[in-house]
């Protein structure tokens, strides 16, 4: 039997995640760098320098808006093309990124996950990649470095079956920086799970074909309808491709959801990413204290799994959305797609939202335990922001907004 | 369509139907393979249509077939590939404004690790694309000397957008962003990119300009790009009769009219060295360009302005002495 597992290893979460992509067999990368997403970018071009991942083609290139455009020329010509960054990197690809997807290219992208600017600032958060929400990727967030490893093959397999661009998104710091315990999938399995890549649509001379033709109002519509239902096909093939994993690799990716202690009429704290470790520590603490609360990790966030989260849910009594970025004039991203998900349930569960860790800002499983113990209590406000320090806000809106009548007042 | 009907009017250029025909022009020959086919939907008298057509046959007989096209948002985008048709008869893709250079780099790192080095990449889009939008990228695929030829049709404006200013928008010019009103009506001078010779700059293997005026000289010079390897970069004069306000027969007289007055060098370099340069046959003054074009009107009426007109001369002169483009012995006349 092939080796299930290569190695285990107390690695870098950036390292791990190189040598799961070059496990993958990428025939091209063209990556610029961006903390904290670096590290991946150079080890896979160590791996190609070294000889370990070949044949690939490691590309320098200008900027991310190229690395994304090279991906672009390199998955219509026929090759597995992946690329990282993250925060303004991100940015500077949207207009690619929306590309990339409209045409329909199975490229895969890791987002090491950053703040968004300004103010500049390199830690982490999902403002990034939430941002691209509607470019058409499918996007997946890793809640460990083994996840995020696992996520890699996952991701080619269903960005090819479904002809459709992946990015997974990886905590920056966080994950890409710490040292864990990691299982490296084995090349042979790795083979075994991911085919080779098989284009469903190709630039060769054998057979000429156009790509990218101008659309107008007559077939707009109906191509984008076309594009929805096929990014709609991840949330049965992904659960399909996610069980092969788990039969390959001995691992299940969680590749929708992770749940914990779902029990009726609990509190339920959903969350992406990181979090979800400091998370399960807090529940833990509190469900020993008698609370009842449970967890709920979204793996999936693009397409929305919908159905899923209302099997999950519909006994819920209160879900807390922990939310890493902000729409600003709104307040969370991923509650407002949990609240058209809960519609017309028959007793829906109160929905709250928290928003948490913004640019780094550590969340500790005090102010968790703290802000869970609120919500258990009912006492938790429609829109939180955890930790927010008074003084810093009155200090600095003073300074903003420094009336000339405000002076002597008291 | 059989039988071949390619001959200059009025040009000063041999016809070739009486040459044996290994020796005729792509375009000449019955089997020509017509990768820009004809039903698209340019302008009547379209320069870019005539260029890209005879560039993309004369890379496809080079190369023997083997070639994928990548191009640039812009009119040649646009009129070709009205969905649900395509005009084009070689594989192409078309991904953004701003990109054609890195897709193309792109495919050919994809066709280099798949060990296809027999097909060819050829990028291409408008000088709007090439020169502004499009340079970050086309500069980064110079500099790593990807292996693609990238070919830029010189409209001198972003004609699918409604002719607005581009930086290769020559001065004076009108445009829909550059009114022939105020104190210095059109394109300001001073501006603008010299492509070509920021081309040279990069040291890459192969620099050419080219008009749709010398068809022999572009199909040459494309045929020349496909023999070498790494990054190559053909820029062609393409009026444009929308935009510049011509007949839609005049594609190819004021383009060569360019070319004699000096305003637009036609030259070759490799390894960033000038090779050969197309003499001037005819020199005319820039006024006898200028003035077929309605996007120059504003230099004759209602107020002449031959101070305009004469730094325009200075631009050309200048052109003719930086690229020799005048005959020694016909030099040596006009100094006389
Ligand atoms: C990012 C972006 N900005 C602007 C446009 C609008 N746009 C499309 S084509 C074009 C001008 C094209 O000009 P040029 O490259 O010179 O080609 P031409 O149409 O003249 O052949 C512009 C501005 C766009 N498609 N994308
Ligand atoms: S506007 Fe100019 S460049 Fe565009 S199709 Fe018409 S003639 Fe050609």
């Amino acid at each position: 039997m092939a080796s299930r597992v290569e190695r285990i290893e107390q690695i870098e979460g950036s390292k791990a995640v190189a040598r799961a992509v070059a496990a993958c067999r990428p025939q091209v990368v063209a990556a610029y760098p961006i903390s904290p997403q670096t590290h991946i970018v150079e080890e896979v071009s160590r791996l190609v320098r070294t000889g370990e991942l070949t044949p690939c083609q490691y590309v320098n290139v200008e900027s991310e808006f190229a690395a994304m455009s090279m991906c672009i020329g390199a998955s219509a010509a026929g090759s597995r093309a992946y690329t990282a960054t993250a925060s303004q990197g991100l940015l500077f690809m949207a207009e690619a990124l929306f590309n990339a997807s409209g045409l329909g290219l199975p490229i895969v992208l890791t987002v090491a996950n950053r703040a968004l600017g300004a103010p500049i600032n390199i830690w982490n958060d999902h403002s990034d990649s939430l941002s691209q929400r509607d470019s058409g990727w499918i996007q997946l967030y890793a809640r460990d470095n083994q996840q995020a490893v696992d996520l890699h093959p996952l991701a080619f397999r269903l960005a090819e079956e479904l002809s459709l661009p992946v990015m997974v998104c990886m905590d920056g710091f966080v994950l890409t920086h710490a040292v864990e315990r990691v299982e490296l999938p084995g090349q042979e399995a790795v083979d075994a799970f991911l085919p080779p890549f098989r284009p469903a649509q190709l630039l060769a001379p054998e057979q000429p074909m156009t790509i990218g033709a101008m659309v107008g109002p007559e077939a707009f519509t109906e191509v984008r309808y076309l594009a929805h239902t096929r990014h709609l096909r991840a949330l049965t093939v992904l659960p399909r491709l996610a069980e092969e994993f788990r039969a390959a690799f001995g691992r299940d990716p969680h590749a929708v959801l992770g749940e914990a202690h779902l029990e009726p009429g609990g509190t339920v704290v959903l969350a992406m990413g990181s979090v979800l470790g400091t998370l399960a520590d807090a529940v833990d603490e509190l469900r020993a204290e008698g609370l009842p609360v449970g967890l709920l990790g979204l793996t999936l966030y693009r397409p929305f799994p919908a159905e899923a989260l209302r099997l999950a849910l519909a006994r819920a009594g209160r879900v807390v959305v922990l939310e890493r970025a902000l729409a600003p004039g709104v307040g969370g991203i991923v509650s407002a797609d949990l609240a058209a998900a809960l519609h017309g349930l028959p007793d829906p569960p109160e929905i709250r939202t928290v928003i948490a860790g913004l640019g780094g800002r550590p969340i500790t499983k005090a102010s968790l335990c703290r802000m869970l113990a609120d919500a258990t209590a009912g006492r938790l406000p429609e829109l939180l922001f955890l930790d927010l320090e008074r003084d810093v806000v009155e200090r600095e809106s003073g300074l903003l907004e420094k009336a000339p009548d405000e002076e002597g007042a008291t | 369509m059989t039988g071949t009907r390619f001959y200059q009017v009025g040009s000063y250029a041999a016809g070739n139907r009486l040459l044996d025909p290994a020796s005729r022009a792509e375009q000449s020959r019955a089997g020509r393979p017509n990768s820009l086919t004809m039903g698209h939907r340019a302008c009547r008298g379209c320069g870019e249509a005539l260029a890209a057509r005879y560039v993309l046959d004369a890379a496809e007989r080079a190369t023997g077939g083997r070639i994928v096209t990548v191009n640039a948002t812009g009119c040649l985008e646009v009129f070709s590939t009205p969905y649900p048709e395509s005009a084009w008869r070689l594989p192409w893709l078309h991904s953004l404004f701003g990109n054609a250079p890195a897709v193309a780099a792109g495919v050919a790192a994809a066709l280099r690790a798949q060990g296809r080095t027999e097909v060819r990449v050829i990028g291409q889009g408008g000088d709007g694309g090439t020169v502004d939008i499009g340079f970050g990228c086309l500069s980064g695929m110079f500099e790593r000397n990807d292996d693609v030829l990238y070919v830029c049709y010189d409209n001198q404006a972003y004609m699918n957008t409604g002719v607005q200013r581009s930086g290769a928008t020559p001065p004076a010019a009108r445009t829909a962003t550059t009114l022939p009103v105020g104190g210095d009506p059109g394109a300001p001078f001073g501006q603008g990119k010299d492509l070509p010779r920021i081309a040279l700059a990069h040291g890459i293997p192969y620099v050419a300009t080219a008009t749709v005026a010398g068809l022999r000289d572009l199909e040459a010079k494309a045929a020349r790009a496909m023999d070498l390897h790494g990054a190559r970069y053909l820029h062609v004069l393409s009026p444009c009769p929308l935009g510049w306000g011509t007949g839609s027969g005049e594609a190819v007289r004021i383009a060569r009219l360019a070319v004699e007055s000096g305003v637009f060098p036609v030259f070759e370099a490799v390894d960033g060295e000038i090779t050969g340069v197309e003499r001037i046959r005819r020199p005319v003054p820039v006024e006898e360009y200028l003035r077929p074009q309605r996007r120059y009107a504003h230099l004759f009426k209602p107020e002449p302005r031959p101070d305009v007109i004469a730094r325009i001369q200075q631009a050309a002169d200048r052109n003719i002495v930086r690229y020799h483009l005048l005959d020694p012995d016909e030099q040596a006349a006009q100094g006389s």
